[in-house]
């Protein structure tokens, strides 16, 4: 039996791009190029190391991974690093477990790492899920035979806000700085010294300050790096490890929440090659103390007759909820009961409401209820909106988007966006990987979606990559990407688009380019019908990446107010009849026709005393263009619904406020940029803490209407049924009465303006270490525009509209002239609530005071 | 193999007045090689194809004299030549200039009295591997030299050697003299390309070799100041001229550099083959006749050799034989009073010292065998303590990244290997507090 199979081997054909070697006796076919040590990794022999990792390029420093090779009959004189060597046809491969040699070279290199290693394993972070105490134990001395002076450094040395560093357990592998300087593009940490004093360092004044520091500590294959956040804080056997899913960006990013006694303490990257391999950006890594801060809500409010609100039973929350909702939908609200009540703190331009609505009240009384699903949903609960505006609502006035937002935007989604995936051929990371060429309009990836920077940087390392991006200026993405710049004044960029050159279309139209297009698109009217002409014209495909993680399956799971589950137009009504079937209403005629109003309009028309309940699900109104508008609206609703996590400018202004499990205290899933599905499981299970869809589903039968959303898995289960519709989307108009593009004046300025990663965002509070590492907010201005309008480099720049200002300091970038950029929501710099103007408005620019 | 009369070769002109100056080097004979390989003999055959370069330095057999001794022309025509793919790019010649090996003082003496001769090397090197840029290493804290070498270098332009269109044929050349901020790891081809790009010296992973990508990824050759400045001796003298010196595997002739116990240290010319016994002839004998204990042939990185080997053939098959290495034919001559210990201690030193840090064993190794040398020439060292040093030797020794290393275990594994005894008498005499006298016995005559 054994002879007739080893014969068999003996004829069988090396397939081609093959060689074939024999490790440890056994018989291995490898492809050309592989790393030995990967090819020991696939026959499940285990070969010690410490710098090699495989997504970094190889090291050969730590020499742990010796072995004994024999190439062409010849044994080569000293042992290989196998972390090095590529395999080769007939090489004899002997690891510690058949070569003396090699066993005791491993030793050996064991017992020099640990002559300068302190050993404090019993206090250290990674004590318990260290390489090289897992290794020391399985291939070490289990005595040390050196009896001099240890090498010591003071500890910990902190090379940012939240990365600190023990150089004494340090063992060089180069895992950080390598990451640092191939992966993330941001060399800040170097080796310095030489021999036993070599250490890893950062230079005077400039910390470790990069956007995925954080990776550096989860590939430390020591205690050498720990984070602010964790250090101390648990040991790893005491923790429950989750898989996770990242509920941040719109890249979706598999992470693990470890946990101990209930509370999350640390996240670390999941291992995902097809979505963010092992990385993560330090958004997502860090940012979860908002779970555990004191402005979670976590009890049902409702607001009493003192105007104040106060705890209750979900029952009594459900009921008064329901009865509310449904009054407003038939417009038998006792107008201003509520409202008048509310305390409005906020409101000095609105004058006694009481009064207002004394003066509508010969008007036709508020009628109908508004959706504002908030951009942070999973699929379910996204579905859960959608299903209730519908069926309990009756309308189709429900919207994701609390962002600039426009009709063009909904007709580009429709066209373009919806129902992609990764198994209908739509860009995936591994299409921006393979791509010859991406073109980010309207996308700073690595403020926006870091892991899509990531993979764009390292398909232009790798595969020579040509990014292009139409900006303002030349931002640490694009540069890191090496990325052409396509300028443009912020508000012309349809028409750059419009008028790109022949070496810039000539690329874009090779076969897989793709064009990155991100939700700011919005705030340019005629930029989504430009990048999807530039798209007809190159035939490059088009990608959407939303900045929040729930935009793109509230999208596909109809919280949209043109759009039905899977894509379906309201207006069609074949469309409705398969959403009425599934969701066993008699006919298409029950589902509402009319397509319905955006987040704004919504807000508008609660506003005109037009609507009279809101349902609000985690809605921040001072994201919205024009918060005071988006407030006006909600203090004029007569009856406001929300379902939030915290507190928040909503809670103010609610009736009754519904607590929502955040994601680690339930299930589901995000559809991420590329419209595949994450899915995620409970990580801690809290009593009382109930998903959206489950609130929802409960309120709706209190409204007695089925919306079976019991759970997430029913929720997503009901959605993946009805699939995709038959009828989608086709053209994208151009937002009519495209306004001319704003040419400043004296002492003026266009503004550009984006978030950046690390900003004033609701899921990043309370983690000060985090915030430490953010990018300074500055005003970014070229030479000869600060020169017109007399700014300094570092002194401070004065941006006023009517309604505000905002005072940065002034940094000299290469922006087109008369442009000036502003973080959008840094600390100090909120553009929107403090100036309430945006992207492609005028301001006026001064020089501040010293 | 009776000591052969030396016609110096490299050395010729040392000794005559400014002999650093073009001029000088002019009148005996410097820049006709040049001539002959880019314009051709006067009234005989034309310029020299670049290929007959390479075949005429592989057929004389040079091997580098940087201490591995690999065949020169045959690194050349590693080079790649051609219009397409790696061969597009620019080639480029690096002089490694970098003499940093204990005891090694050869490449300094001759830029500093024959500069031009490196130059005129540096052009037809060039010239055969189509370079037409150069750049010339020099350690750092060698400043005289570097000043030196600088001003050759300006004479050279001046003169038309380098620059564009040189002696009028259409060959382009520009020499750069590159300061090294004085690491010894420097001196480790990878590891200089990477300083001399602007970065933190260390060695770099093998392959791809500098031949098809070494400085700014380009097809690079690094070769020792001796080897370059043989160069036009051989265009002048021809190979078989060349191979009539020294061996049959390692001809020419070799620059030796005595240092220590000897009457009249400094460098001695001599075809590779001449053993130590008729160099200490020719400087004169061990000073004031105080009998040899022990010598390096090739700097502190080649194991030891003691009187038993004072008829070694010093070539690089010689020395190999006789367990040892050529290295940089630098030899350290240590006579009786030296404690051998204390030599190790402080080689040892300088090992731990001058680890790049890049690898474990040599960083961490060094460091540790250092503790125990200390320990030991302070008499607090044990039996074990000796075995413990053999152990960590063979754990660094072909395990290091680069031959650092391999070279800093050198003199330990030989010092034990020849005189053991010293080290068992340093731990037998056991004292209960450290004798600060002794140490001053230990170091042995001082002048």
């Amino acid at each position: 039996m054994t002879l007739t199979q080893d014969s068999g081997t003996e004829s069988r054909p090396v397939p081609e791009g093959h060689v074939r070697l024999t490790i440890d006796g056994i018989e291995v076919d490898a492809p050309k190029g592989e790393i030995l040590i990967r090819t020991c990794e696939r026959l499940g022999i285990i070969v010690p190391r410490f710098c090699d990792h495989p997504l970094l390029s190889p090291a050969g420093a730590c020499r742990q991974c010796l072995v004994e090779v024999e190439l062409g009959g010849r044994p080569m004189p000293k042992p290989q690093a196998s972390c090095t060597m590529t395999v080769a046809d007939g090489m004899v491969v002997k690891t510690q477990h058949t070569s003396k040699v090699a066993d005791k070279a491993q030793q050996g290199v064991m017992e020099l790492l640990l002559i300068n290693h302190p050993l404090d394993c019993p206090i250290c972070d990674k004590g318990g899920e260290c390489p090289l105490q897992n290794q020391a134990m399985s291939g070490g001395r289990a005595d040390s035979r050196f009896i001099d002076r240890k090498r010591t450094f003071p500890k910990p040395l902190p090379i940012s806000t939240q990365v600190l560093l023990d150089r004494e357990r340090c063992v060089l592998c180069q895992r950080c700085t390598r990451f640092s300087d191939e992966i993330a593009g941001d060399p800040f940490i170097e080796l310095l010294e030489r021999g036993s004093n070599q250490q890893i360092g950062v230079a005077q004044d400039k910390p470790f300050q990069s956007y995925f520091s954080g990776n550096t500590i989860q590939i430390c294959p020591v205690g050498a790096l720990t984070s602010a956040a964790y250090r101390f804080r648990s040991r790893p056997f005491d923790l429950v490890s989750t898989p996770s899913i990242c509920e941040h960006c719109g890249s979706g990013c598999a992470q693990r929440n470890d946990t101990r006694r209930g509370t999350v303490l640390r996240r670390m990257a999941g291992n995902d090659p097809e979505v963010n391999e092992e990385w993560n950006c330090d958004k997502g890594r860090f940012a979860f103390r908002y779970l555990t801060s004191t402005g979670r809500i976590t009890r049902p409010l409702v607001r009493g007759a003192d105007g104040a609100l106060t705890e209750t039973s979900w029952t009594e929350a459900l009921r008064v909820a329901a009865e509310g909702l449904l009054a407003a939908r038939a417009g038998t609200l006792p107008v201003a009961a509520t409202t008048a009540e509310t305390p409005l703190e906020l409101a000095e331009g609105v004058e006694e409401p009481a009064e207002v609505v004394e003066v509508v009240e010969p008007k036709e009384p508020p009628k109908g209820i508004g959706v504002l699903a908030g951009g942070r949903l999973t699929v379910a609960d996204a579905y859960a909106y959608a299903k209730f505006a519908r069926l309990a609502g009756h309308t189709n006035d429900v919207d994701f988007r609390v962002r600039a937002q426009s009709s063009e935007e909904l007709e580009f989604l429709a066209a373009h966006v919806v129902n992609t995936s990764p198994e209908a051929g739509g860009v995936t990371f591994t299409g921006l990987e393979h791509a010859p060429s991406v073109l980010c309009v309207a996308l700073d990836p690595e403020e926006e979606a870091g892991t899509v920077f990531l993979r764009l940087r390292k398909a232009n390392r790798h595969r020579g990559l040509r990014v292009f991006h139409l900006g303002q200026w030349t931002t640490p993405s694009v540069a890191k990407t090496n990325a052409t710049l396509i300028p443009a004044v912020p508000g012309t960029e349809p028409t750059v688009l419009a008028q790109l050159g022949s070496e810039v279309l000539d690329v874009l139209g090779q076969e897989g380019s793709v064009l990155l297009v991100g939700d700011r698109a919005a705030e340019v009217p005629g930029l989504f019908a430009a990048v999807a002409e530039l798209a007809g014209r190159t035939g490059a495909k088009i990608a959407w990446v939303p900045r929040r993680a729930g935009e793109r399956g509230a999208l596909d799971a109809g919280a949209v107010p043109t759009l039905l589950p899977g894509g379906r137009p309201v207006t069609d009504a074949g469309a409705r009849a398969e959403v009425a079937e599934a969701w066993g209403l008699s006919g298409a005629d029950e589902l509402p026709a009319e397509p319905g109003r955006s987040t704004v309009e919504i807000l508008a028309a609660a506003a005109a005393g037009e609507l009279a309940g809101l349902l609000v699900g985690g809605v921040d109104p001072y994201d919205l263009p024009d918060p005071e508008a988006a407030l006006a609206g909600l203090r004029a609703a007569p009856f406001v619904v929300s379902l939030e996590l915290h507190e928040s400018a909503v809670t103010e202004l609610a009736d009754v406020v519904l607590p929502v499990a955040p994601d680690v205290n339930r299930d589901g899933s995000y559809l991420n940029w590329e419209g595949r599905i994450r899915e995620f499981g409970v990580t801690l299970r809290e009593p009382g803490m109930l998903a959206d869809c489950r609130v929802l589903d409960t309120l709706a039968v209190e409204m007695d209407i089925d919306l079976f959303t019991q759970t997430p898995a029913v929720a997503a289960a009901e959605l993946r049924r009805l699939g995709q519709g038959s009828v989608i989307g086709t053209g994208v108009h151009a937002t009519s009465g495209t306004a001319e593009p704003a040419v400043p004046g004296d002492g003026q300025a266009v503004l550009a303006t984006w978030r950046q990663l690390l900003d004033v965002s609701s899921l990043g509070v309370d983690e000060p270490h985090l915030a430490g590492t953010a990018r300074a907010p500055e005003a970014r201005v070229n030479k000869s525009t600060a020169a017109r309008l007399g700014l300094t480099e570092g002194q401070p720049a004065v941006v006023a509209t009517e309604r505000g200002a905002v005072s940065l300091p002034v940094r000299l970038a290469d922006l087109p002239d008369g442009v000036l950029w502003l973080p959008a929501h840094a600390p100090g710099s909120r553009v929107g609530p403090t100036l309430g103007a945006g992207h492609g408005d005028l301001v006026t620019v001064t020089a501040g005071g010293n | 193999m009776a000591t052969q009369p030396l016609t110096p070769v490299l050395t010729r002109r040392w000794l005559s007045p400014h002999s650093w100056t073009r001029e000088t080097y002019e009148r005996l004979e410097g820049y006709q090689a040049l001539h002959t390989v880019l314009v051709g003999r006067a009234g005989g055959e034309g310029p020299a194809h670049p290929d007959q370069l390479i075949q005429l330095v592989k057929d004389s057999g040079l091997r580098g004299r940087g201490g591995a001794g690999f065949p020169t022309g045959m690194k050349w025509s590693f080079i790649p030549q051609g219009t397409t793919g790696p061969a597009a790019k620019p080639h480029y010649l690096v002089i490694n200039a970098d003499e940093g090996e204990p005891g090694t003082c050869k490449d300094i003496p001759l830029m500093m009295a024959d500069p031009h001769s490196l130059i005129e090397g540096c052009i037809i090197t060039s010239y055969a591997i189509r370079a037409n840029f150069c750049a010339i290493y020099v350690r750092g804290e060698a400043l005289h030299c570097i000043r030196r070498m600088t001003a050759a270098v300006r004479e050279a332009y001046d003169a038309g050697y380098l620059g564009k269109n040189i002696l009028g044929t259409g060959f382009d050349l520009d020499i750069v003299v590159h300061a090294g901020a004085g690491a010894y790891i420097c001196g480790e081809e990878t590891a200089l390309l990477d300083s001399l790009e602007g970065r933190r010296g260390q060695p770099r992973l093998k392959p791809p070799f500098p031949a098809t990508a070494g400085l700014y990824a380009a097809p690079t050759v690094v070769n020792n100041v001796e080897t370059i400045a043989s160069v036009p001796a051989i265009v002048a003298g021809g190979s078989e001229w060349f191979r009539s010196m020294g061996t049959e595997k390692s001809p020419g002739p070799k620059i030796y550099s005595l240092s220590g116990h000897v009457e009249k240290p400094g460098q001695y010319e001599a075809p590779l083959g001449t053993t130590l016994r008729e160099l200490l002839d020719l400087a004169g004998g061990m000073k004031d006749g105080i009998p040899l204990k022990f010598w390096t042939p090739g700097g502190s990185s080649t194991p030891l050799f003691t009187v038993e080997h004072l008829d070694v053939p010093l070539d690089f098959e010689g020395a190999a034989a006789a367990g040892s290495m050529l290295g940089t034919t630098a030899l350290m001559i240590f006579n009786e009073t030296v404690s051998v210990p204390w030599a190790v201690m402080k080689w040892t030193e300088f090992y731990k010292h001058e680890s790049c840090g890049k690898c474990t064993p040599c960083r961490e190794g060094c460091y540790w065998l250092l503790q125990i040398l200390e320990r030991m020439v302070a008499g607090e060292g044990t039996e074990t303590d000796i075995d413990t040093m053999l152990d960590v030797c063979d754990n660094i020794l072909g395990r290091s990244f680069c031959a650092l290393g391999d070279g800093a275990v050198s003199p330990i594994t030989s010092g034990i290997k020849y005189f053991r005894q010293e080290f068992l008498d340093l731990c037998k005499a056991q004292p209960a507090v450290p004798r600060p006298d002794q140490l001053d016995d230990l170091v042995g005559a001082q002048s």
